[in-house]
């Protein structure tokens, strides 16, 4: 029990809304009908659901790098596609066998972490800070998109994956989980379904963990104010590029997660709408709680895709007004201009308190 | 062996010679302001002294070290602290989640909270410990920050303007404080513009006049010395070449 306690404290802290045994109760419930979810839907849906939990991670990534960090990287697609093509290359050249494809995800996301940390490394130690870290980290994803692109010749191949330029690699081996008896293949919907839904609620147990330690401490005091955290002593570059890593791998993940789930990833993943796209989950949600960012993340897709089964292009043009709004109206995020709207009438205000 | 010291120090901007072939010697336990009209170089020498800014030529000791190629957190690391001029704080944060920040790498997890309640007393911001650093008053913004600069128990304190927007009433309270620091073992640099809070404080000033060492002493030594007032009542040119060669009270 004292071991328990433990842990729920370190959860909580300065960094996250939600505390106490009420948002937990309610986390459970919320987790209880996610399990439950898949037995009162079709395939179809569930699979379709599975599509939006995907994107979550980039999401939760980029409110790290973002929200709590304060750097705005306009490049998380970046780590999305170079996590999403090598997980197809690997899987295409070495097959699905032995529950290789979990090694494959393992080493495409760390190639996308390395890639991250090589980028950082120059951005970070470079003291790149502010629009230049957007325009660079933007650069870099429409550079690899336009070079994917033009891949489309047969001299373009790794192994036995074509890269195949715009039109995209395809055919690689969905996720298996080994199991004794015969693999489990993770093809949409259930089984794939409760793989990532476990995943979504270990990183973001993770990341709460992560957010109220210390190390999330010094992440903040950086987004506040950069000089007074290095005069505290702390390099603040090495928590800068750590973060950064943290957060390309998780787009990595989504990368990976999305590939193998549609068996399919292009050039334009990489593209400038879907490298704006990320932006607006997690500006509109809250980007600065990461219970505000999933939530957020989730309303603003599941809008998305009505929107588009309806209107097509015009869908885009809606996100583009929703960020225009968020960022006029409500900066820190709709989650926290609603509850304020909702606890004005009930709060004894100090003056001078927030 | 002194604690700073800056050997020939010099910094341009382009044209602009901001600090010229400063010599500064700052002794283990005293209390050091720096003082000059606007635009003397006191800014700059500070930000070289911190490492925000990087010399052109000269060096830097910082007991006995050479830290003048060091990062600016490295020298936090050997012992320094500062209090800049603009409150320094984490604003949307609350003041014990500022000092939290300032405080846990230097204790234990276990001794973390005593501490930072000792300090919130010290500071006289206990019933404030839950508000916003930035919803405190002017003054109390003022106090956070020293207290986030002296919670890493600097051998160096280094103070820019720290009574700057204050009242007389504060501005001697913080006079107090930095004389118990002081006492304590605390070595401290000032760049100061109120007399009063200089001569309440001040082991030893240092004038700083167009990027160079124009007099240096004892509180009354440089309020006696005529050049010195005249420099901060615009006759400069004159004077300035008058001090060309070091000798006397004048460096």
């Amino acid at each position: 029990m004292n071991a328990l306690s433990r842990f729920f404290r370190r959860l909580e802290g300065p960094q996250t809304l939600g505390r106490g045994p009420a948002f937990w109760v309610g986390f459970l419930v919320v987790l209880a009908g996610a399990c439950a979810y898949p037995l009162f839907s079709d395939g179809y849906t569930v699979g379709n659901t599975v599509y939006f939990f995907t994107w979550i991670f980039m999401a939760l990534g980029l409110c790290l790098i973002w929200g709590y960090g304060g750097s705005l990287s306009f490049g998380q697609t970046a780590f999305f596609g170079i996590a999403g093509y090598s997980y197809g290359i690997l899987t295409i050249n070495f097959g699905a066998a032995y529950g290789f494809t979990l090694v494959a995800l393992v080493f495409a996301v760390a190639i996308a972490a390395l890639f991250a940390a090589l980028l950082g490394y120059f951005l970070f130690f470079g003291r790149i800070s502010g629009v230049f870290l957007g325009i660079v980290t933007l650069s870099v994803t429409l550079v690899l998109e336009r070079f994917m692109a033009q891949t489309a010749g047969p001299e373009w191949r790794i192994g036995a994956a074509r890269l195949n330029g715009f039109n995209g690699m395809s055919n690689m081996p969905p996720l298996t989980l080994p199991w004794p008896g015969g693999d489990i293949v993770l093809f949409p919907d259930v089984q794939l379904y409760y793989v990532v839904l476990g995943l979504l609620v270990v990183v973001y147990l993770g990341l709460r963990i992560l957010v109220n330690s210390s190390f999330g401490n010094i992440l903040v005091a950086i987004r506040e104010n950069p000089e007074r955290a290095e005069m505290l002593g702390y390099d603040i570059r090495k928590y800068q590029l750590g973060t950064f890593v943290i957060g390309a791998a998780l787009a990595g993940l989504s990368g990976v997660l999305y590939t193998s789930w549609g068996q399919y990833i292009t050039p334009s993943s990489m593209g400038m709408t879907a490298a704006a796209l990320p932006i607006v989950w997690v500006a509109v949600g809250g980007r600065s709680d990461l219970t505000t960012t999933l939530i957020g993340t989730v309303t603003v897709l599941a809008v998305f895709q009505a929107l588009t089964i309806h209107g097509s292009q015009y869908a885009l043009v809606v996100m583009g007004a929703m960020l225009v709004v968020t960022v006029l109206l409500a900066p820190s995020g709709l989650i926290f201009a609603l509850a304020r709207l909702v606890a004005r009438p009930f709060a004894k205000r100090q003056p001078g308190d927030a | 062996m002194p604690l700073l010291e800056t050997r020939a120090l010099n910094k341009r901007f382009g044209g602009l010679h901001v600090t010229n072939n400063v010599d500064l010697v700052l002794e283990t336990g005293e209390v050091h302001c720096l003082i000059g009209p606007n635009g003397a170089g006191k800014s700059t020498l500070f930000r070289l002294i911190l490492g925000e800014h990087l010399p052109s030529s000269g060096s830097i000791l910082f007991g006995g070290e050479d830290i003048t190629a060091f990062k600016s957190f490295q020298r936090i690391r050997r012992g320094m602290s500062v209090k800049f001029q603009v409150p320094g704080i984490f604003k949307a944060l609350s003041v014990r989640q500022n000092l939290e920040i300032a405080m846990q790498h230097h204790y234990e997890p276990a001794t973390l909270a005593e501490e930072i309640d000792r300090l919130l007393a010290f500071l006289n911001l206990s019933g404030d410990a839950r508000r916003l650093a930035g919803n405190l008053s002017h003054g109390q913004k003022q106090w956070l920050e020293i207290g986030m600069a002296i919670s890493l128990k600097p051998r160096l304190l280094l103070l820019d303007e720290p009574t700057a927007g204050m009242s007389p009433e504060e501005t001697h309270a913080t006079g107090e404080m930095i004389k118990r620091l002081n006492a304590d073992g605390m070595t401290v640099l000032a760049v100061e513009h109120d007399m009063a809070f200089v001569r309440q404080v001040a082991d030893k000033v240092t004038v700083l006049h167009l990027g160079k060492v124009f007099a240096q002493g004892s509180i009354d030594d440089i309020v006696a010395d005529e050049e010195v007032a005249a420099i901060y009542l615009g006759q400069t040119t004159a004077h300035a070449t008058a001090h060309q060669q070091p000798g006397g009270l004048h460096a």
